[in-house]
């Protein structure tokens, strides 16, 4: 894929800026995925992430910035917007009233595709999220990884250019979820753009092209997840002790580790190489620290953040 | 497609959602049509005897009753039913699918208009329901043709504007709870007009509010189609005017607010 400014990028976003009453969600972002790449916001809760789907979907309006997508201003254009985009939030947009193939039929009215290719569309659809035999239920019926489905399926009538998913895969079993991530290759190698928000660093390693990093309102990493986890080489090397002595001293050593002291942990990024811990261990014996057992953590978000930001994922929830 | 084929295509989309939710979860419909006969039932066995008496024409009784009421039962049914469809919009907003309709390519009215046509269809079957019960309780118009269609006209019109104040009613609080309460008053407005009893029996002050509310004008004009045989005329301007103001007024309301800013 391209970095370049090519004048085919989906999503442009420079200076995008939203506050809810006092409070500032996001401060000053900037965006660009290209065309046909699939693009992963990542962010603990709160982060902003679904804020930022819900500007980029016309859905609600920024305090500040300008945000292009699919070549249209969301606030000039919104209406070319929206034909352009097909977007499952991060809640059901489901009809719970409905069945599962009326809510279909639904979108597919909506689209105006006409009866024949309604139908045609509505038919494939089931049979490709594995709804066919549901189909006729009402959708309060179906339980939350039947709803999800739905709800992507209703996202992806009428083809959509432009797609975004936020959190797709939250509250779906590891089944569901690979099955997810094969969708979202097919319809990026049909030519569509995903635009998608996830926790788990994981996801965005197996589905993105380029992943960019959410905290405190800006976004503090952008980049292929190859270079993201060269910034977080193999995780942390989680320390446990037998007293909170041993504790401080071996915090001492370590200035950019977490210190946890209600279970008398130390969290110490580094990567899970042989040679890394000997290192590491040879460190704590040089100081006389005795540390009761180890374990290795191979990078998450969390892992991500306390490299990126300095603080782990807890303390920007609670800040 | 033109713009217009889209808006009624859309609308029509919307309008049979709505009126498959309607058929699948009765229960607000029948509480909406349940209410206004059960306030016929009482008005005329319970009251009807004495109050058609008061009425000082020459047959009196409950039957006179009977006839004088019917219009005002069914005014109460149309602000009952505002109840349903506020309740009904409210919570169809707090749906997650409304927020995919919003970010759809979708003519802007299509999701209102598909609920308020659907409402103003279930109004008037309602009001069918009621004009049928008044009729067994001894309601004897006496109307030809002309005067029945123009009875209709005039009912679907009111509901229509009633619907669409109803629909933006629906819309102003983020709970369905508040949203109920807020059509409340329409409910009084038949008992604080001609409605149960003559407006000239009322003190001074009342009768002055009953004689220029909405509702008494076309309380009036509906006994004058159904019942007397001929109309006055001031009246029945009085009423096209506030259907048509209302249903102006509740649809540039409804169309702001469903185009407002969800996290303003
Ligand atoms: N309608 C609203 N009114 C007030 N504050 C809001 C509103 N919506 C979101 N917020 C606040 O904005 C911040 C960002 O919320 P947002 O939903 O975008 O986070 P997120 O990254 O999607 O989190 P999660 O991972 O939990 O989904 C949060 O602090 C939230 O409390
Ligand atoms: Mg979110």
């Amino acid at each position: 894929m391209t970095t370049t400014n090519f004048p085919g990028a989906m999503v442009e976003v420079s200076g995008l800026r939203k506050a809810y009453r006092r409070q500032v969600v996001l401060d000053g972002v900037d965006l660009r995925v290209p065309e046909a790449t699939v693009f992963a916001l990542l962010g603990p809760n709160g982060a902003g992430k679904t804020t930022t789907v819900q500007i980029l979907s016309t859905l609600i309006r920024a305090d500040a910035g300008t945000v292009r997508v699919a070549g249209h201003d969301v606030t000039a254009e919104p209406d070319r917007v929206r034909a352009a985009i097909g977007v499952t939030g991060q809640f059901s947009a489901v009809d719970a009233l409905l069945t599962g193939a009326e809510n279909l039929r639904l979108m597919t009215d909506l689209r105006h595709l006409g009866r024949v290719e309604g139908r045609r569309v509505v038919d494939d659809l089931l049979a490709r999220f594995d709804l066919t035999e549901a189909a006729g239920k009402p959708v309060a019926a179906y339980s939350g990884g039947m709803k999800r489905r739905l709800d992507l399926a209703m996202t992806l009538v009428g083809r959509p250019r432009l797609i975004f998913l936020d959190e797709p895969t939250a509250g779906l079993d590891p089944r569901s979820r690979r099955a997810m991530w094969q969708i979202v290759r097919e319809l990026v190698a049909e030519g569509a753009t995903v635009f998608l928000t996830t926790q788990y660093l994981e996801e965005a390693d197996h589905l993105a092209d380029r992943v960019a990093l959410l905290d405190g309102g800006r976004l503090v990493a952008e980049g292929s997840p190859a270079e993201l986890k060269r910034l977080v080489p193999g995780g942390h090397v989680r320390l446990h002790f037998t007293d909170a002595a041993h504790l401080a001293a071996a915090a001492g050593l370590f200035p950019a580790a977490a210190r946890h002291d209600d279970d008398l942990t130390l969290r110490v990024p580094g990567d899970g190489s042989v040679s890394g811990v000997r290192a590491l261990l040879d460190r704590l014996d040089a100081a006389g620290v005795a540390v009761d057992s180890l374990s290795l953590h191979t990078p998450d978000l969390d892992d991500v953040f306390l490299a990126l930001t300095g603080h782990p994922t807890e303390e920007k929830v609670t800040a | 497609m033109s713009t217009l084929a889209h808006t009624v295509g859309d609308s029509a989309t919307m309008l049979r959602r709505n009126l498959k939710h309607a058929v699948r979860y009765p229960s607000l419909t029948v509480m909406v049509i349940a209410l206004p006969v059960i306030f016929l039932l009482l008005f005329v066995y319970v009251f009807g005897g004495t109050l058609g008496n008061g009425l000082g024409g020459v047959a009196g009784g409950r039957s006179a009753y009977a006839d004088y009421v019917t219009p005002g039962i069914l005014l109460l049914a149309m602000a009952g039913a505002a109840q349903g469809t506020a309740i009904a919009v409210a919570m169809d907003m707090t749906e997650g699918i409304v927020a995919r309709f919003r970010t759809m390519s979708i003519a802007r009215a299509a999701v209102l208009t598909g609920h308020v046509v659907g409402a103003v269809a279930q109004t008037l079957l309602g009001l069918a329901v009621v004009v049928g019960v008044a009729l067994l309780v001894g309601f004897r118009p006496d109307a030809g043709p002309a005067q029945w269609l123009a009875a209709v006209g005039l009912l679907t019109l009111t509901a229509f504007a009633i619907t669409w104040l109803s629909v933006a009613l629906g819309m102003v609080p983020k709970s369905v709870e508040s949203a109920s309460n807020l059509p409340m008053p329409l409910l009084l407005l038949p008992f604080l007009g001609s409605g149960f009893v003559p407006t000239d029996s009322m003190p001074a002050w009342l009768g002055w509010f009953a004689e220029h509310q909405p509702f008494t004008p076309i309380m009036e004009t509906l006994r004058g189609l159904l019942l007397a045989g001929q109309v006055d005329g001031g009246d029945a301007v009085a009423a096209v005017a506030w259907c048509a103001g209302i249903s102006l007024l509740g649809y540039l309301w409804a169309r702001r607010l469903y185009d407002r800013d969800p996290s303003r």
